[in-house]
């Protein structure tokens, strides 16, 4: 009863944009069993995973599951945590990101992330959104002006903000806040954005207007979104996965996954049985 | 059923009771400062007491500066009854020409009657302290007196701004122009030593040795000479200011004493008794800007304290620069860098632990290490020709401000440890998720966030230091500066002067001084102006972090 009614935004979606087999099938991230731990607490057992350009996917699974750690480590700002041990492999665009050679700072720029409490820093909204670039060393004011406008305009805020851009980020709404933080992730041009339960914190219309952005986006971004919210990931994602005790127990087509799913832990999460 | 009073109400009683007594005790002590500080300028009425009794029938004229019970056995002793509760009075006599002591006890049943004579004057004098008395005449020349006393008292006041001013002007040329000759005499001679130098250690011969010294000698002598030529010219024109004089009729121990005093070397002359109320507010005005910016007289006990106040911001400024950079890039350190094992804990624990050290154990420390060892060193490598006279080798103002920073640096780290601490992991994040380093998110996120909370720790570490006093005692204060840390030489700041400071003042006054009781109002004055500058620039820094806060505002979570 509660799947079918999450399942119309669905439908509707599938209906009216292009079907599943007419979206690219190019394998952005490779994901070949990876390990997590924690100190001696293992959190991640052997997941394996391909993700696709251009595509929404959807982590979903109870609270502690490991759907945020994984997230995390395909940025690696899981390195931030003293004690974290990973074994397996993460490929991006052909290369491992936990090799050697990799420069850690350059693949953030890459793969941008988007926190479940919004973060802006204590800067002006213009400051915010330019501080990407400023770290790359863009010191020109014109050329800065036109990627803070063009960020704010595909974070679908430009037109809130125009006027005030030298107020502090912090007088933002929440909902704004949030957006600020999107459209900073943008204008570092990165491929693939990875965003952690962006809306939790959100009430629903401003969870309405970033649900928006992010089907918006899709046309340019590899995105990611882990969350909480079955319905949310019922109506953004293309690809949902089930993660359960640090494991991937279910990865497939979003519909698939709210219609038949093939485990039972899957069907018993999604039909509200635990969780 | 039982009705007590609820429990918890014992514990407010008592937690609140000890606030109270707290705040009563901090507002009676700068109740007690700001009462005393601030009547001290007042201009006290003179007395004139008729002594009689078993001392010699004698007439004191002078100000009272306090009153007290006589102590029962010293009444018994001079035979007095301890059951009236005798009072004596300290009483100002000046007149250092007639008396002894500048002050006098007076017991109060020697005293038959007690009058203000409307036309008493007190005088206060460059040299010599007060002169207490009435006028007598004045003498403009040799042939021009005029001696009614109303008459003298009216020229007086008209020409006593001049010569004053004139007095003034002199003194002000003696230190520009003599000062100015002194100074390049000096460089010369340190030139010569200079040279002597080079020649002992054959860096250059002495054929260029002699003709440079030739020209150096001939040079001094030159400034020798005009150095004469002025001070004569400066001793002829002091002559001219000191020749008009006001005759004073005072009361000696045997009677009438008549008492010249040159008019150019009275700063203020006033009759209390007959004072009009605005007279009164200019008398004061005129007494609280000379304090602030005058230098002392009289071994400090008279005059103002300029020296010292710029002394004190002077050193604490110097003091905040040095401190907090240091303060805060070991706490970036501390906090950002280190993983946080048992030697961490050990160097907060120490740098915890420094905070609590004696003050005089820095004092000495900086004397050891800055002075003896860091000045000394300078002064071998770069003033060897000076020496055995020292530059950097003796206590200054930037050893004295260094000491105080090593003293005050815990508190900012522990400050700073704290403000890095609260700022959201989210903000790091964020920051790190852009792409920006370690290094860059600290200097763009976590360091401005970070400000309102290091500006806490320079004030703190400003109110610590700014209220030292021991290790200063040792590094580099002076009682009196003859020269200040800035002047108009160059490199301006002359860091390796010693320097007054206000705290060492208030010591200086109140305990190293032959009229310490006299000086108590000055004390109290001095700590006043101490406690207000501590609060001034305690008020200007916590507007800057009011401002900071205000822009490095960040969300609560």
């Amino acid at each position: 009863m509660k799947t079918q009614d999450m399942l119309t935004g669905v439908d509707e979606r599938l209906s009216s944009a292009t079907s599943l087999e007419q979206v690219s099938e190019e394998t952005k991230i490779r994901v070949e069993a990876l390990n997590l731990w924690y100190g001696d607490v293992q959190a991640l057992f052997d997941i394996s995973i391909n993700l696709h350009a251009r595509r929404i996917s959807a982590f979903i699974g109870p609270s502690g599951c490991g759907k945020s750690t994984f997230l995390r480590t395909l940025n690696r700002m899981n390195d931030l945590i003293d004690n974290v041990r990973i074994r397996g492999k993460v490929v991006i665009d052909g290369a491992d990101i936990y090799s050697d050679s990799v420069d850690v700072v350059s693949l953030r720029r890459n793969v941008g992330m988007i926190f479940q409490k919004s973060n802006p820093f204590p800067k002006t909204v213009y400051e915010n959104v330019a501080y990407g670039q400023r770290l790359l060393g863009v010191r020109d004011r014109r050329v800065l002006d036109e990627i803070v406008e063009r960020s704010l305009r595909q974070a679908a805020l430009w037109d809130e903000v125009k006027d005030r851009l030298e107020e502090p980020a912090l007088s933002l709404s929440g909902g704004q806040m949030q957006r600020l933080c999107i459209a900073r992730a943008l204008a570092v041009e990165p491929e693939i954005l990875l965003m952690d339960e962006p809306s939790s914190a959100l009430d629903p219309i401003a969870t309405a207007k970033i649900e928006e952005l992010i089907v918006e986006l899709k046309q340019k971004y590899t995105i990611i979104i882990v969350t909480h919210n079955m319905q949310q990931a019922a109506r953004v994602s293309d690809v949902t996965a089930f993660f359960y005790l640090g494991r991937l127990i279910e990865v497939g087509e979003t519909r698939k996954i709210f219609t038949s799913p093939e485990k039972k832990q899957t069907e018993e999460y999604i039909t509200g049985r635990f969780g | 059923m039982k009705h007590s009073v609820p429990r918890g109400d014992t514990y407010v009683w008592m937690t609140g009771g000890f606030l109270a007594l707290c705040v009563i005790m901090i507002t009676g002590m700068l109740l007690l400062i700001v009462v005393q500080g601030i009547g001290y300028f007042r201009p006290r009425p003179i007395d004139q007491f008729a002594l009689q009794g078993d001392a010699e029938a004698e007439t004191i004229l002078g100000q009272v500066y306090s009153r007290e019970d006589i102590p029962g056995d010293v009444a018994m002793t001079l035979g007095y009854d301890p059951a009236a509760r005798p009072v004596r009075y300290l009483v100002r006599v000046g007149n250092r020409e007639l008396f002894a002591q500048d002050f006098r006890w007076v017991n109060g049943p020697d005293v038959g009657m007690v009058t203000r004579p409307a036309n008493a004057v007190c005088l206060e004098r460059v040299e010599y302290g007060n002169a207490y008395g009435f006028v007598h005449s004045l003498r403009l020349g040799a042939n021009r007196v005029i001696d009614s006393e109303i008459d003298a008292w009216d020229v007086f006041q008209k020409i006593h701004e001049t010569l004053r001013g004139l007095l003034e002007q002199i003194k002000a040329r003696e230190k520009d122009e003599l000062g100015e000759l002194n100074y390049q005499f000096e460089q010369h001679r340190l030139e010569v030593k200079a040279l002597e130098y080079r020649l002992a250690n054959g860096r250059i011969d002495s054929a260029s040795y002699e003709t440079r010294k030739t020209e150096i000698v001939a040079a001094m002598a030159n400034l020798e000479q005009s150095l004469r030529l002025h001070q004569a010219a400066l001793d002829s024109m002091r002559r001219i200011a000191r020749e008009p004089v006001l005759v004073l009729r005072a009361l000696g121990s045997s009677g009438e004493d008549l008492v010249d005093i040159p008019v150019a070397s009275i700063v203020r002359a006033y009759k209390p008794n007959s004072m009009t109320a605005t007279a009164t507010l200019r008398f004061y005005a005129s007494k609280v800007w000379e304090f602030l910016s005058d230098d002392p007289r009289e071994a400090n006990a008279e005059g103002g304290v300029f020296p010292a106040i710029f002394g004190t911001v002077m050193m604490v400024l110097l003091m905040t620069m040095v401190a907090v950079p240091f303060g805060v890039l070991a706490a970036l350190y501390l906090r950002e860098y280190t993983s946080g094992g048992a030697m961490v804990r050990i160097v907060r624990i120490a740098v915890n632990n420094l905070a609590g050290v004696p003050s005089i154990v820095f004092g000495m420390f900086g004397l050891g290490f800055f002075v003896y060892f860091v000045g000394g060193g300078i002064d071998a490598l770069l003033y060897p020709e000076r020496l055995p006279a020292p530059t950097y080798g003796t206590g200054g103002i930037l050893w004295a401000s260094l000491t105080l920073s090593l003293l005050t640096v815990p508190v900012v780290i522990v400050a700073t440890e704290e403000a890095l601490a609260a700022i959201p992991r989210g903000i790091r994040e964020g920051s790190l998720a852009l792409g920006a380093t370690k290094w860059e998110t600290i200097r763009r996120v976590v360091l401005p966030s970070a400000t309102p909370g290091i500006m806490t720790g320079a004030i703190l570490a400003m109110a610590r230091g700014a209220g030292e006093v021991a290790p200063l005692m040792i590094t580099g204060v002076v009682k009196l500066a003859t020269e200040m840390p800035f002047d108009s030489h160059f490199p301006f700041f002359h860091l390796d002067r010693k320097f007054m400071h206000l705290g060492f003042h208030i010591y200086d006054i109140g305990f190293q001084t032959s009229n310490v009781e006299a000086n108590i109002g000055m004390v109290y004055t001095t700590t006043l102006l101490l406690i207000g500058i501590i609060l001034f620039l305690n008020m200007a820094a916590i507007m800057v972090r009011a401002r900071l806060r205000e822009r490095y505002r960040t969300a609560g979570f």
